[in-house]
């Protein structure tokens, strides 16, 4: 979901990522509060048809919903079985519409345009923290997020080529070992690049 | 030219010792380090921009002392690491490469300009909105290259920037690096690239055991290894 902006110039695109942030931060408090199911219903239409709006292809849209989907296949059922199945109804609309609106603005928004707004948002706290380096951290552990990704797949895929399979500790010592070596040599390539100031 | 200068440096990690009394002057156009795992060659790219300084002896720079002026240093001597991965700092290509013009402190439209010729230089104008993690390995060393030159260095240190890649990737990243007008001090294992360079360093047990043109060095290595 993160770092899949796709480029364009609809008006969704164009609009200030300040804007899509504070209302994508006021939908979702307004889908949380929302009592009925066709309410819902029809938020998440609204959604999807931001993203026709927005001319994301079909695909692409899939592809940022199927994670939310495979998460309620599980909770719904769980969520009938305690309260209802009206109220799992309720949950995966809710769940589904949130997701989407979020999708929407991580697609036509770039990661730095988020980040600048972020950035403005904290110079409204005074200067206890400085908004620029705040700003490069969130975007770092953006760029965290694949890395510890390819490393938890390389040692998995390590564990399985070799036969062990067993404890939880086989694959959290090697992910911590090689997190701590990337985080070093990042640190040292930061240097390098000058942000050391 | 810049005028790299080693005046009797040696270097310990915890007490072992990787280099030992290295002087050097260098200021040729192309310079080849080339040597076997663990020789120390790393460490020497590295004390070239201050990112190691020496246990005893002066690396100097045009002059400028890194252990004492490691930031003016690294604003002349671009480094590219081996590993792309930890270079790109920044999620989208195009970003990355804007994060080196950070302490330039430079206006918007002027850096935006700067950023977009980078890009186009070494292929990656179609590519400037993707994440960085969809690249491939070539495409990444490309993206780091592209980071270090928008800032403009003088000089290029690069420590074994083709090792992680397929030799299709590896020529194509090489030929970028030939055709770099700055200065470049080049960490390979592939002694073919550093055929047509100016002088050639050999590396072994933290010493410079050969120094001279590409033939005498390789030549040398090969004694070396053989
Ligand atoms: N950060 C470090 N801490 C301790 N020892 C190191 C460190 N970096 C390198 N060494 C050691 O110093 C020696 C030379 O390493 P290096 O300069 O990386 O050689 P090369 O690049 O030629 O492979 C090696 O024995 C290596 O294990
Ligand atoms: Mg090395």
């Amino acid at each position: 979901m993160i770092g899949s902006y796709r480029p364009g110039t609809s008006a969704l695109h164009r609009l200030g990522a300040g804007a899509k942030l504070v209302g994508l931060a006021a939908s979702v408090v307004v889908i949380a509060l929302l009592p009925e199911w066709w309410m819902l219903l029809i938020a998440l239409v609204l959604a999807l048809l931001g993203f026709a709006v927005a001319a994301i292809p079909p695909r692409d849209v899939v592809t940022q919903l199927v994670p939310v989907l495979w998460i309620l296949l599980v909770a719904a059922p769980l969520n009938a079985l305690f309260s209802g199945w009206e109220s799992a109804v309720e949950m995966s609309l809710r769940v589904t519409a949130c997701v989407a609106l979020a999708a929407l603005v991580t697609l036509t928004t770039r990661v730095s345009a988020i980040l600048d707004s972020v950035r403005a948002g904290l110079r409204l706290f005074g200067r206890r923290l400085d908004p620029e380096r705040v700003g490069i951290v969130l975007a770092m552990t953006i760029r965290a997020v694949p890395l510890m990704t390819e490393i938890v797949r390389a040692v998995l895929e390590a564990r399985r080529a070799r036969g062990v399979e067993g404890s939880l500790r086989a694959v959290a010592v090697p992910v911590m070992v090689r997190s701590l070596q990337t985080a070093d040599a990042m640190g040292e390539a930061l240097v390098a690049r000058g942000f050391d100031d | 030219m810049s005028e790299i200068v080693f005046e009797q440096v040696t270097h310990r990690y915890d007490g072992e010792v990787v280099l030992s009394d290295v002087s050097l002057r260098l200021a040729e156009r192309r310079i080849g380090v080339i040597g076997a795992n663990g020789s120390g060659k790393s460490t020497l790219a590295r004390l070239v921009n201050g990112l190691v300084a020496p246990t005893a002896g002066r690396v100097l720079v045009d002059g400028l002392d890194v252990a004492r002026h490691g930031r003016e240093v690294r604003r002349r001597v671009g480094f590219v690491f081996t590993n792309p991965d930890n270079q790109i700092v920044m999620p989208t290509v195009r970003e990355d490469v804007a994060f080196s013009l950070r302490r330039l402190r430079l206006d918007a439209a002027d850096a935006a300009a700067r950023v977009d010729r980078a890009l186009d230089r070494f292929g990656l104008a179609e590519l400037a909105d993707r994440p960085a993690h969809r690249l491939s390995g070539g495409q990444k060393q490309l993206l780091a290259l592209a980071a270090v030159l928008v800032a403009e260095p003088a000089i290029v240190v690069a420590d074994e920037p083709t090792t992680l890649l397929d030799a299709r990737n590896a020529q194509l990243v090489e030929r970028h690096f030939a055709e770099l007008d700055q200065q470049l001090v080049l960490v390979t294992h592939r002694l073919e690239s550093v055929e047509s360079f100016d002088r050639v360093l050999v590396v072994e047990g933290g010493r410079i055991v050969a120094d001279g043109s590409p033939a005498e060095a390789v030549g040398a290595y090969r004694n070396l290894i053989r």
